[in-house]
């Protein structure tokens, strides 16, 4: 177990590593950074104070030292627009995406487990079809547009629901219905696979053979050792979720993280935009590395591999 | 009733999908006719797609009260045909979707010839690179990407490449680690073949098969990308016809109910890219019996 966590840790650093190199790379060689960390309009003596603090003089290897300091230390630099520290923004906004992203990942589940069971019961059978297309217009609808057609239905053309901004429950039904909706067919096939898996293990045969009732064998046999894997999914899916709500935030000018990348982006506000790209890769690297070790305390078969 | 119901779906999800003769047939149609309009765009369209008649603002489509046949689909917030602007964003989307899967396919392919073939500290470098990439959501990445280099439609086709190359170097290393141990390859290396020979040679006409598979799953992926992109003001530069730059200023005349800017170039979108997923998924069973478990 040791030697299993010690290799997964190193591989997570060097992922962070790499994710650091990358960025460093590529806003060092895709123009001058300068550029990019001051303010549009600045002065001349602006950019040369901002390359002297970077020390854009200096070599590559102790400008990348420096910019890997300054993140270690959670210096992630001043948003120009909000005159604040990025992290101090960031983590402002942090709550919003979480409550929006849990919401969405509850619709996925309430709409993706039943149905990928139903699927997988009645093998076959039209609502098996029915799931497939869903699957497949899950896959093809930009969620952003899906946001904007409930906007244009339940706020423009009925008058139900707000068309923006946060607060009340109802502020975070589309937005959650607009993010949930993509991931509900990857957990409805999730769930059907799964469940096609156990459906046809020994317990699950041995269980019919008792004689308990069909009902009985799926809801309690079948059902709970299905639920494993598609949990596993969600709890990743949780976090990509959160760092991938840039769309349907900035539709529904959702107050989180996602809408903060998009203001960065709108404002030319680099230093928002650098820090929320760093901190979903580490949030990202951190996840993926949690969900190894805990499958590895579950599982001793993955230690050895 | 059940009967009927699950009759009548399957033989939508045949048209859909398979179509008569086991070809996807409307698949095929709809990329064909976007193909086809984005070639002779300049012909088909009636109006200029990016001057507007500033007199002739928020037209509606023909068929509703205040259209006029003039604008068939109406016109957008600064006088533009809708229509002539579909027209030529269906441009847009082919050119960046068919140029990024390239660029993409290339890369990754190349990558994955490398990392299969050599094996060793190569193999682990390329792969650590590959699953630290894949780790993080493409469209932040690309998101990021293109707010340093800005906006330019080269641009959004070497971004979308680079981020998007990840699945098929891990797909065609694999092939290739079975295909090293193939008596043709080893008779190559008999017969004094240079490394490089053998990859091109031997290993790539052997891979092919599989990227392209990959590269019409991914076609789908690459077009919504490059829609949200547009559509977050990082894709393409205004005032180019794109279709999700088309739903970023629709967005703007929703509440006061001009639903064909916001309706029209997302059902085109949608159509675009439900056709490559389905083109996608007959090649792969047809292609490539082994990517079915994709």
């Amino acid at each position: 177990m040791k030697r299993y966590l010690v290799k997964r840790i190193g591989y997570s650093l060097i992922s962070l590593f790499l994710l650091s190199v990358i960025i460093f790379f590529f806003v060092r060689v895709t123009g001058d950074p300068a550029v990019l960390l001051v303010e549009p309009g600045a002065s001349q003596a602006d950019l040369d104070a901002i390359r002297e603090q970077l020390g854009l003089d200096k070599s590559m290897g102790v400008q990348y030292v420096t910019f890997v300091t300054d993140l270690l230390r959670g210096d992630f630099g001043k948003s120009f627009y909000y005159r604040m520290p990025v992290l101090e923004l960031y983590l402002s906004r942090l709550p919003n995406s979480l409550l929006l992203a849990a919401c969405a990942m509850l619709f996925s589940l309430f709409i993706g487990i039943p149905s990928g069971i139903l699927a997988a019961v009645r093998l076959g059978g039209w609502w098996d079809r029915v799931g497939k297309i869903f699957a497949l217009l899950g896959q093809s609808l930009p969620s952003f547009w899906v946001g904007l057609m409930l906007i244009l239905f339940f706020s423009v053309h009925l008058g139900w629901l707000p068309s923006s901004g946060s607060g009340t429950i109802w502020h975070v039904l589309m937005p959650a219905f607009a993010l949930g909706w993509l991931f509900a067919a990857a957990h409805m096939r999730l769930t059907r696979s799964s469940m096609l898996e156990v459906l046809g293990s020994e317990y699950v045969k041995l269980a019919r053979l008792k004689g308990l009732p069909e009902a009985m064998v799926i809801a309690k046999h079948a059902f709970k050792n299905a639920l494993i894997p598609v949990l596993t999914l969600a709890g990743i899916n949780l976090v990509i979720m959160v760092n991938t709500t840039v769309v349907v935030e900035t539709v529904f000018a959702w107050p989180g993280v996602g809408r903060l990348l998009y203001e960065g982006i709108a404002f030319r506000d680099f230093p928002v935009v650098q820090a929320t790209v760093v901190l979903c890769g580490a949030m990202i690297v951190t996840v993926n590395l949690i969900v190894d070790v805990l499958y590895a305390v579950i599982d001793p078969r993955i230690r050895y591999e | 009733m059940n009967g009927s119901r699950a009759s009548a779906l399957t033989l939508a999800w045949r048209l859909a999908s398979f179509g008569p003769r086991g070809y996807p047939v409307v698949p095929i149609a709809i990329i064909a006719i976007t193909a086809l309009l984005a070639l002779f765009a300049d012909y088909i369209a009636p109006h200029n797609p990016e001057i507007g008649v500033l007199g002739e603002r928020f037209k509606p489509p023909a068929w509703q009260a205040g259209g006029t046949e003039t604008y068939l689909l109406g016109t957008d917030h600064l006088g533009r045909d809708v229509l002539s602007r579909l027209i030529f964003g269906a441009r847009v989307s082919m050119i960046v979707g068919f140029f990024a899967v390239v660029v993409a396919g290339v890369i990754g392919t190349a990558l994955g010839i490398i990392s299969g073939y050599f094996g060793g500290w190569v193999d682990q470098v390329i792969m650590r690179i590959t699953d630290t990439w894949l780790a993080f959501p493409a469209l932040i990445f690309a998101i990021f990407l293109a707010a340093i280099v800005g906006p330019s439609l080269t641009n959004l086709v070497v971004i979308l490449g680079a981020v998007f190359w990840t699945r098929y170097a891990r797909v065609i290393r694999g092939e290739v680690l079975s295909l090293k141990e193939r008596d043709f390859v080893r008779l190559a290396i008999v017969a004094n073949c240079s490394k490089w020979t053998i990859m091109r040679r031997h290993i790539l006409p052997n891979v092919i098969n599989s990227a392209v598979v990959l590269a019409s799953l991914q076609l789908g992926i690459v077009i919504i990308a490059e829609a949200t992109l547009s559509f977050l003001g990082v894709g393409v530069p205004p005032p180019q016809p794109a279709w999700g730059l088309m739903l970023a200023d629709g967005k703007k005349g929703m509440m006061a109910g001009y639903w064909w800017l916001t309706v029209l170039p997302g059902t085109c979108i949608m159509l675009m890219v439900l056709a490559a997923n389905l083109l996608g998924d007959w090649l792969r069973v047809k292609l490539d019996p082994q990517l079915r478990q994709l």
